[in-house]
This record gives structure tokens, C-alpha cells and sequence, in this order.
């Protein structure tokens, strides 16, 4: 743990994640009934200590997204236990769950589409905590939500506007705001600045650390952008087909990775730099990800695993330890 | 190497609610045959207005091409009748998508999609172009490419997708093509393969390559020369080696700084550029970027900055306080 993550956090696990599955039927069969199942997350394992970045890679269609709308209840899992400050969540009744829900917020990729566009960006940030009954007294929401608006680099007067009056990264400033309405322990950040131009990123990226370290906030935070994982998160979750393949500290993970999807991911990964680029050797994966509908045999990466063997089609490996807290999902590793 | 696109002072402007939009204010690049130049900016910088408007596809009547050349071949693609350009666009210069998906029509077979170009634009019977179809499936690594012109779009994956309209693309032998994001919308495993695959199809074919790209990571390894672009200009342009190595203007520095970088230590914290992208209806008299600028001196905001040299290779930058940058970089 680095210096920084240990004053942030007491080691205490705020998120526990186990055997999490999520399968969706898909239509086109016979008289309606299902055609297939999409395994879009098969029995993931993690856990996020108070305080922590857990950051969840992946390409499209991994699963990373799904998740986090799992650890959300936005999607009831199909098997699997979420223990959120020592609660399991995944039986709480819709009552109970608002409670919880509370304590857990989201902040999405595009910050247009997630804000709604007649209300000011004060009726935006005023709203849940009216709902929520937090502040009962209009004059008092008012001050709070200029404190929110300060508090992500706003102004008062932003309070006025409407969603489609501001750039790309004052919504997601917004879309920030919102979430600490309600004072949460947990974010889930999904693509929080992809959709963002690369000079607006940074800012973003700046204000989610300081926000961090002020509010002692913990983020899961989805991204298929491995620079810009590597930079925000304490560890990393490397997920393919639905499987975290690889989990490990941040450094370890990047300098070190044990399995040979997350060697590819890092190495497909373009360098601002011609120099570097030219001697840089490229380990060009083979082929697409497969569909989740009906996933390889064995280990999911195999068809397009430079060094599989014949046991990597026959049998599933095993998230293993392999060095203290570095796991990896590999025969070979 | 000849000149192959001559771009002389293009302005192309939007009329919009809040007034007259100066997409592409007066900009000027070219591309030598066989060689992969890379147009690199934000979104709104007009990157992609300038591909639009050299396959004259800027939309009327908003959109209007107001001033300039575009010499193609020596021809200016401006001053030709539509049935002329017709002829050309789609064939001698061809235009590859951000988003394969919504490029491709998706109730027409993937052949179908190839075989129309090759009977309108080179005039080949049914079975001669069926048979080029199935040569280009090949060409861009699509198994099995006899099966696959049955198919339609839907049943291709991103990145087969993105492939395909690069077999479109290349259809009638091209000696230029204008590729708008074309790996934006993919994985990255998948945009290394397409990358690859362009590169060495260029090389092979000797096809002329316009990349536009808000990546600056993209272009390193592939583009021979770079002009990065903010609100409507041109403000700096070099050899990919030199404008990586040398940035002289303060918004590619920026852009370098801003991202987290897999290849260097990790930095406690990054270094955005401050502020927002400018309104394009209300541009400041001066320098577009001096709002956002930390070099910024009295001069930038009264008076607009042209492309001087900068650097050795036509290394330009359009910044009064570029010299200052060489001591700062350096340290």
C-alpha cells in the first residue's frame, strides 16, 4: 500500500465483492423463450478498502460496466454477494436499499445524457437532497448547493444555468456535484472522462484525487484507458469475458504483469512519442473478443493468447495468488 | 515526392443561431504522395469541417465553403462541376469514418456495399466486381471473404466493420485517403491491428494518408508530419519527430503535458490546460488560445499570431512567445 492510500485508509474493507454473476437472457427463441445466456460477468472477486482507488480495465463488453451497476443494485446480480459497509446488499428490499443507496453514487461517462436538461444545474444538486430528506430548509439546500458547486470548481452562479449552457467538463463537474450530494463513502466512476476532450481529462482526473483526499472518498473506477487507470488508482482489476484475469497494486500490475492479455493491453497502448514508438515491440493481439453468448472452453483468453498451451482450452485457471497480492487468472503465470 | 493535396487559405464557416461560426478560419497544409500526415486537435477545431470540405461534403446552407483552394493533383477540387467531382470523390480520394456502423447501410449485403462503387466509378461488370470484392476482403485480413460478402454489416464486429471500409475505401485504387478518427470508436487491441493494417496497406499501395485524430498518442507512431489545429487554424506544424520532441506552440505542450503517459514514472498529479475550448462565434481579436494560456504576454491577446518558423524541417508554430518555450521545455 503506498503512503498515501495508508493515511487515506485503515485497511478496512468498505466493498466486498464475491462470486458475483450477472447473466441476461437474450430474446429470439422459439415462442419468446430465451435464445441464449450472455455471460456478462461470471464470478468476479474483489474487494475495496476505505480510502481506495480500485481501478476496473477492460475492452468493451468485459463486463466492467455491469459490475458496477451490480455493486449499484442497478442490476440485481444473478448469484454472488456485495457486502457494503458489512451489509450484503443483494437482498435488501427497494426500502432498505435507498438507504444504502445513499451512501453509494455514481458519476457516468456522458455527463449530457445523464443530466436533465429543464432543470438548472441548482434544481440538478438541490433535488436529491430534498428527496433524500438531508436538508429540510430551502434556504440551507440553497447554501449547500453552492458549497457542492465551490467545492468541484463552480461557481454560485452556475446554480442558474442549464445543463446544455455548460461545456463538456463543467456536466461532468456537475455530474461530480450530484454525487456528493449525498455525502457518499462510495463512487463508482464509469467512464468518467472518456467522452471528455484530452485537455479537459486532466482536470477531471485533478479534482476526483483532490476530492479524494478532502472527503476520504472511495472510488471504483471503470475505464478502458490504461494511462489514465494507472494514474488515479492504488489497484487494478484487469477484466476480459466477464473474469478479472489479472488483480493486482498498481505499480506491480504495470510494471510487472503476470498475465498475457494485460502484456497486450499495455502494449497496444499508443506512446506520444515517435522515438519510443519505433523501437517499441507490439504484441498485436489475433482476432476480436469472442461473444459472451457462448465464451471459449477453458481459459476465455486462449483463441487469442499468444503463448497458450493445450490445457489453457481444457480447464478454467483459477484466479491465483502468485506473488503476495498479486493475482493472476493464467496456467502459464 | 510531389505534391499531392495542396490546401491554400480554406475557410469554411457555419451559419448558426448564435452567429456565423468560423469552423476552418484560412488554413493551409498539404500532403506529398505516399506520405501520412495527421490533422490533430480538440473537439471544434475544425478537423474534420477541413476533410468535409475537401470532399466539398460541407452541408448547405449552413455550411459554406468561403474562400480558398484545394489543389488535387494540380486541380482545384473547388472550381470543378459536380459530376466531376463525383468522379473523384469516393474514388481518387477516399474517406474512412469514426463510426463504421452508421457509414455502412445496413440492409445491403457487405458485397453489395463493394461491388457499387467498383460497377459506378470503374465501370466493371457484376461478376469482375464480385471477384475485386472478394481481392479486397483479403487485402484487409477478413477470413473467409467469399462467405462474408453475403453477410450484412450487423453480423461484423467494430473492428471487422472498420476494416470493410477500408476495403471500400481502397476500392478504386485511391492515391489519397482522408481517415476521420478511424479508431476512436474501437478497443484498443483492435485499434493497434487497424492502425497496423493501414500503415502497411499505405506503404504497400503507396496511398497517400490524411489521419485526424484527437489522439496524440495515435499519430506518433504512425504519421510522417503533424499539423495540430485550435479553433479554426493551424497553430503549429512539424515532423511527428520534431513536434513530439520540440513542441513549440503552448497548446501542444499542453496536450503532451495533460496525459498521464504509460512510458514515464507516474506523476503525483497532471498538468491540465486551465479553462474551456473557446465559443467559435465569439473568438477573442487575438490569439484563439491566449485565454488558456500560461505564456501569455499583453501582445497575444490584441493581435493573432501567423505560422513562423520554428524549428528545423518546416517546423512552424503560430505563437509570439514560441521561443520561450525551447528554455521551458528543455528544463
Amino acid at each position: 500500500m503506498s503512503e498515501a492510500l495508508a493515511e487515506r485508509s485503515n485497511g478496512e474493507a468498505l466493498l466486498d465483492v464475491s462470486g458475483l454473476v450477472k447473466h441476461f437472457a437474450v430474446g429470439g427463441g422459439l415462442f419468446g423463450a430465451p435464445a441464449g445466456v450472455v455471460r456478462a460477468v461470471d464470478g468476479v472477486d474483489f474487494t475495496i478498502r476505505r480510502g481506495e482507488t480500485l481501478g476496473l480495465v477492460g475492452e468493451s463488453g468485459c463486463g466492467k460496466t455491469t459490475t458496477g451497476r451490480c455493486v449499484l443494485q442497478l442490476e440485481r446480480p444473478t448469484h454472488g454477494r456485495i457486502v457494503f459497509e458489512g451489509t450484503d446488499i443483494t437482498g435488501l428490499s427497494q426500502q432498505d436499499l435507498r438507504k444504502v443507496r445513499r451512501r453509494m453514487q455514481v458519476i457516468f461517462q456522458d455527463p449530457y445524457s445523464s443530466l436533465n436538461p429543464r432543470m438548472t444545474v441548482g434544481e440538478i444538486l438541490a433535488e436529491p437532497i430534498k428527496v433524500h430528506g438531508i436538508i429540510a430548509d430551502p434556504a440551507k439546500r440553497e447554501l449547500r448547493v453552492s458549497e457542492l458547486l465551490e467545492q468541484v470548481g463552480l461557481l454560485p452562479q452556475h446554480a442558474r444555468r442549464y445543463p446544455h449552457q455548460l461545456s463538456g467538463g463543467q456536466r461532468q463537474r456537475v455530474g461530480i456535484a450530484r454525487a456528493l450530494a449525498m455525502e457518499p463513502s462510495l463512487i463508482v466512476c464509469d467512464e468518467p472522462v472518456s467522452a471528455l476532450d484530452v485537455s479537459i481529462q486532466a482536470q477531471i482526473i485533478n479534482l476526483l484525487e483532490d476530492l479524494q483526499s478532502r472527503l476520504g472518498l472511495t472510488y471504483l473506477f471503470i475505464a478502458h484507458d490504461l494511462s489514465v487507470v494507472r494514474h488515479i488508482s492504488d489497484r487494478v482489476a484487469v477484466m476480459y469475458l466477464g473474469k478479472v484475469v489479472e488483480l493486482a497494486d498498481r505499480n506491480a500490475l504495470y510494471e510487472d504483469p503476470l498475465h498475457p492479455y494485460t502484456r497486450a493491453l499495455l502494449s497496444a497502448v499508443p506512446i506520444p512519442d515517435p522515438k519510443l514508438e519505433a523501437t517499441r515491440e507490439r504484441m498485436v493481439l489475433r482476432g476480436e473478443v469472442p461473444s459472451a453468448l457462448s465464451p471459449p472452453s477453458g481459459c476465455v483468453f486462449h483463441p487469442r493468447c499468444p503463448i497458450a498451451v493445450d490445457r489453457c482450452s481444457a480447464a478454467i485457471p483459477p484466479l491465483r495468488e502468485i506473488r503476495p497480492s498479486h493475482w493472476a487468472a493464467c496456467h502459464l503465470a | 515526392m510531389a505534391t499531392l493535396l495542396e490546401v491554400r487559405d480554406l475557410k469554411t464557416t457555419f451559419q448558426t443561431a448564435a452567429g456565423v461560426v468560423r469552423a476552418v478560419d484560412g488554413v493551409s497544409w498539404d500532403v506529398e504522395e505516399g506520405e501520412t500526415v495527421a490533422l490533430v486537435g480538440e473537439s471544434g477545431c475544425g478537423k474534420s469541417v477541413s476533410a468535409l470540405s475537401i470532399m466539398r461534403l460541407v452541408a448547405p446552407p449552413a455550411g459554406r465553403i468561403e474562400g480558398g483552394r484545394i489543389l488535387f493533383k494540380g486541380r482545384d477540387l473547388l472550381a470543378l462541376s459536380e459530376p466531376e467531382m463525383n468522379a473523384i470523390r469516393g474514388c481518387e480520394i477516399a474517406m474512412v469514418f469514426q463510426e463504421p456502423m452508421t457509414s455502412l447501410n445496413p440492409v445491403l449485403t457487405i458485397g453489395r456495399q463493394l461491388t457499387e462503387g467498383l460497377e459506378i466509378h470503374l465501370n466493371m461488370k457484376p461478376a469482375q466486381a464480385q471477384a475485386r470484392a472478394v481481392e479486397l476482403l483479403g487485402l484487409v485480413g477478413i477470413a473467409d471473404p467469399e462467405r462474408r460478402l453475403a453477410q450484412y454489416p450487423h453480423h461484423f464486429s467494430g473492428g471487422m466493420r472498420q476494416r470493410m471500409m477500408i476495403a471500400m475505401a481502397l476500392a478504386c485504387n485511391p492515391s489519397l485517403i482522408l481517415a476521420d478518427e478511424p479508431t476512436t470508436a474501437l478497443d484498443v487491441t483492435i485499434q493497434a491491428q487497424i492502425l497496423e493494417l493501414m500503415q502497411s496497406l499505405s506503404k504497400r499501395l503507396g496511398v497517400a494518408m490524411l489521419i485526424i485524430t484527437h489522439n496524440l498518442g495515435v499519430v506518433a507512431r504512425y504519421a510522417d508530419r503533424v499539423n495540430v489545429m485550435y479553433a479554426g487554424r493551424i497553430i503549429e506544424r512539424a515532423t511527428a519527430a520534431e513536434l513530439y520532441a520540440n513542441p513549440r506552440h503552448p497548446y501542444t505542450l499542453g496536450l503532451l503535458r495533460s496525459v498521464p503517459r504509460l512510458d514515464e514514472p507516474r506523476r503525483a498529479r497532471l498538468d491540465p490546460i486551465e479553462g474551456q475550448p473557446p465559443d467559435l462565434s465569439r473568438l477573442p481579436a487575438g490569439c484563439a488560445f491566449a485565454p488558456r494560456c500560461s505564456f501569455r504576454v499583453a501582445r497575444c491577446e490584441a493581435q493573432a499570431p501567423a505560422l513562423a518558423q520554428a524549428g528545423p524541417g518546416g517546423h512552424v508554430a503560430a505563437c509570439w512567445e514560441s521561443a520561450r518555450l525551447v528554455t521551458k521545455a528543455a528544463a
